[in-house]
């Protein structure tokens, strides 16, 4: 083939084993005639030897008229290996849920064989398919190719990432919102702000259906939509007795690991404490036919989450205990507005929104956005006296105050 | 081609994608099960039944691998499948008979079945030295060497008390968000920013550079006639942010480049809140192609949950109920300086009881 001379020790002794191997992923790639392939694969042995990387920051490269979806990449040894000189990623939007058809996967193969390296990830880490390697040159042609076929670019840079969910109804019991409709709703409402970075840094979106968090939304996004309800957990007794027979111990397995000790089970019927239950997740989890999440559904919102860079990494926390998630969505999108209103205008340059929760305060972020505090907000209130009360008292003041 | 240019169409309707099944039982599934390692039924209100096969991926795919999928996908499922948030593709059968069938079909072209329930499923990960800048060891062949490790817990060859999953970020940039993991494996590097002082002015904006280090470790400086910074290294905790930022600070050093391990993180509210990872082992030198010193570690610590955890209970509520001290005990790891926190915060993670496992 191409690079018959290519020699890989290293890793071809990652071809072996029960995982199913990138390197062959690669090499199959290489073996199509891909030389861009067969040279990734001469430069990754090349930093397995001297244990570095060889890639460079991207510059700015793009689509006409997007500011993300594309990310500049470019090799550090160019001149021996020019077929990946120019390496650059292009991000499309993913499919709500990943569903595809056999077609849709051809369609997107036959784009990236004919303009990229053919090498994917399916998927990236924010939720997009990764078209894993192009020259500048071929970018608009991939482009064009792709929204011929109804597939658009993702989110890069300082801009809304393309926002990702879980499976939700489509495949799963406890989906307590539509998470595919509401993330196309809002990935199609802000199109603008997807593919034209405008924010002080990313901001992130992921909705999850239930408490599970099946795509980690409150470990990964600036805005995790977890789904959960505010009535009874349905219970079907003689399911919950079946389980019993068939030997689980109800009393320690399901009763001994609920975090707030609202269940309780006398060996013939099982009585939850509704009042008490935080909507964990883990007796429905444990018995998924006997138990179900209520009806009186909707999600929990939280904000802020983040990786470390800058100032250390965040967990997403509370600005709505509960909201109805229901089209066409208005009094979420008015809180995103709102949220991106003030992070906009006070933000500073890379820092995410949960670093400027953390640098004016929670209760100073609340009023901005218009949310009144409530308890469900924090884990405990404040356990030190160091108060940044806003007024104060002069001994003449009248007694009422201007309005 | 004289085609109308489309932009912002945004991503393709999913309901094109679904199957018929999923469409006519769209939020009406009633419960579901898990039929053996890697194979789950879900069962509509309907009486309808959906039966989903789960296989591991590199998540590095070729288009040759893709429609390998595809081909399966179209043998068994009507032309439908799926991805999972953790690169896993699952194939969706209506037809209970074609699910041996199609995991041999999967075998033979060198997908393993599993990871679904009290399992280890597929390792989150990110680019390593494939195609990241700042990477600080490799991604998919350190992935693919402990996945080779630990395949018996995914294929449900030997089974696990709970839930484990796995991720990997090649450096503290987090593209893959490791910090709530039960396992997590993140590239670090040890090296101040090599300064190239003649670059400085030409491909950074000094003042960015200066306000981008959260230790305030930068000042503004001018070298050998250059307009450049210097950096007070004592105040270097190696973020990189800096090197982000600014191309002419470069972080990766083969010599101090390495893997750290961390554990107990999770992101489901299940029993416990979700919790971030904490560090375990500080520093792995890298060792390609297999990375046998992380590969052992990584065992090592699975099977001491393995081994000590009730059912259900992840590795943070394990380590919660054993303790630290005893975790460090079961796994051999040595506790040193570097476990104990001296950012912003450092001191609720002190111990502050005398309450002891003496």
């Amino acid at each position: 083939m191409a690079d018959s001379q290519r020699s890989t020790p290293l890793l071809d002794e990652l071809k072996e084993g029960p995982w199913p191997s990138f390197v062959t992923q690669i090499e199959e790639m290489a073996d199509e005639g891909k030389e861009s392939c067969g040279q990734l694969l001469e430069l990754l042995e090349r930093s397995y030897n001297e244990k570095i990387g060889h890639w460079k920051h991207g510059g700015i490269v793009g689509v006409m008229g997007y500011g993300g979806g594309v990310i500049g990449r470019y090799s550090d040894v160019q001149d021996e290996y020019p077929a990946i000189a120019h390496f650059h990623t292009i991000r499309v939007n993913q499919p709500q849920g990943w569903f595809y058809t056999s077609d849709s996967l051809r369609t997107i193969c036959d784009i990236w064989d004919r303009h990229g390296s053919g090498l994917t990830n399916m998927h990236g880490s924010t939720g997009d398919i990764i078209l894993l390697g192009t020259t500048t040159d071929e970018l608009e042609p991939t482009f064009a190719e792709l929204t011929q076929n109804d597939f658009d670019l993702g989110g890069s840079g300082s801009d809304m990432r393309t926002p990702s969910c879980c499976v939700g109804p489509a495949r799963c019991e406890w989906a307590c919102y539509d998470t595919l409709a509401l993330t196309q709703e809002l990935t199609m409402h802000w199109q603008d702000e997807l593919h034209r970075p405008a924010f002080p840094y990313k901001f992130k979106i992921k909705n999850s259906g239930c408490a599970n968090d099946c795509v980690a939304s409150i470990a990964r996004a600036d805005l995790s939509i977890i789904g959960t309800w505010r009535d009874q957990i349905r219970i079907d007794q003689d399911e919950v007795r079946a389980c019993a027979e068939n030997g689980m111990n109800i009393e320690r397995d399901i009763c001994g690991n609920c975090p707030t000790k609202c269940i309780e089970w006398d060996g013939n019927e099982m009585t939850i404490d509704d009042s008490n239950c935080v909507k964990c997740m883990h007796c429905i989890n444990a018995m998924p036919k006997a138990l179900r999440p209520g009806t009186d559904t909707g999600a929990c919102i939280l904000l802020g989450a983040k990786a470390p860079i800058v100032e250390g990494a965040q967990l997403s926390s509370v600005i709505v205990p509960f909201m109805k998630i229901e089209e066409p969505y208005d009094e979420l999108k008015d809180l995103i507005e709102r949220i991106w209103d003030f992070w906009g205008e006070h933000g500073k340059n890379r820092e995410r929104v949960g670093e400027l929760m953390q640098r004016v305060g929670l209760g100073n972020f609340l009023e901005e956005i218009e949310v009144e505090p409530v308890p469900q907000m924090v884990a405990y209130p404040r356990d030190n006296p160091y108060v940044f009360y806003e007024e104060y008292y002069e001994e003449d003041d009248e007694e009422d105050d201007e309005e | 081609m004289a085609l109308e240019r489309r932009t912002d169409i945004g991503p393709p309707d999913y309901k094109q994608f679904l199957p018929p099944i999923i469409k006519e039982n769209y939020g009406k599934w009633k419960y579901h099960e898990e039929l053996r390692p890697g194979v789950m039924v879900h069962v509509g209100e309907s009486g309808d039944k959906l039966f989903t096969v789960r296989a591991g991926s590199p998540r590095l795919m070729g288009t040759k691998g893709i429609r390998r999928f595809a081909d399966l996908a179209e043998k068994y499922c009507g032309g439908y499948m799926r991805f999972t948030s953790r690169h896993n593709a699952e194939f969706l059968l209506t037809e209970e008979a074609n699910i041996d069938p199609l995991i041999a079909d999967l075998a033979e072209v060198g997908h393993p079945v599993g990871g679904i329930g009290n399992a280890i499923s597929s390792i989150v990960h990110t680019q390593g030295w494939v195609h990241c800048h700042s990477a600080a060891t490799d991604a998919s062949g350190v992935v693919k060497a402990v996945m080779d490790d630990l395949h018996e817990y995914f294929d449900g060859t030997t089974e696990v008390p709970g839930k484990l999953r796995i991720a990997l970020a090649c450096c503290l940039n987090m593209c893959g968000a490791v910090h709530c993991s039960d396992i997590a494996i993140l590239g670090v590097h040890r090296r101040p920013p090599k300064i190239q002082h003649e670059n400085m002015k030409k491909m950074c904006e000094i003042p960015n550079v200066v306000a981008s280090c959260p230790t305030a470790a930068i000042r503004p400086a001018e070298v050998d006639g250059h307009p450049s910074v210097e950096i007070d290294e004592d105040l270097c905790m190696f973020c990189a942010n800096c090197f982000s930022v600014c191309p002419a600070l470069p972080m990766a050093d083969a010599l101090n480049d390495g893997i750290s391990i961390w554990v107990g993180g999770k992101v489901s509210n299940a029993r416990s809140e979700p919790t971030f990872s904490k560090l375990a082992i500080p520093f792995i030198e890298n060792n390609p192609p297999r990375w046998p010193e992380v590969t052992e570690a990584v065992r090592k610590i699975v099977e001491v949950w393995v081994d000590g955890a009730r059912k259900y209970e992840r590795m943070g509520e394990f380590i919660e109920r054993i303790g630290w001290p005893r975790f460090f005990e079961l796994t051999g790891i040595e506790f040193e300086k570097e476990h104990i926190d001296d950012y912003k915060y450092a001191g609720l993670s002190f111990k502050r009881s005398a309450q002891i496992r003496q």
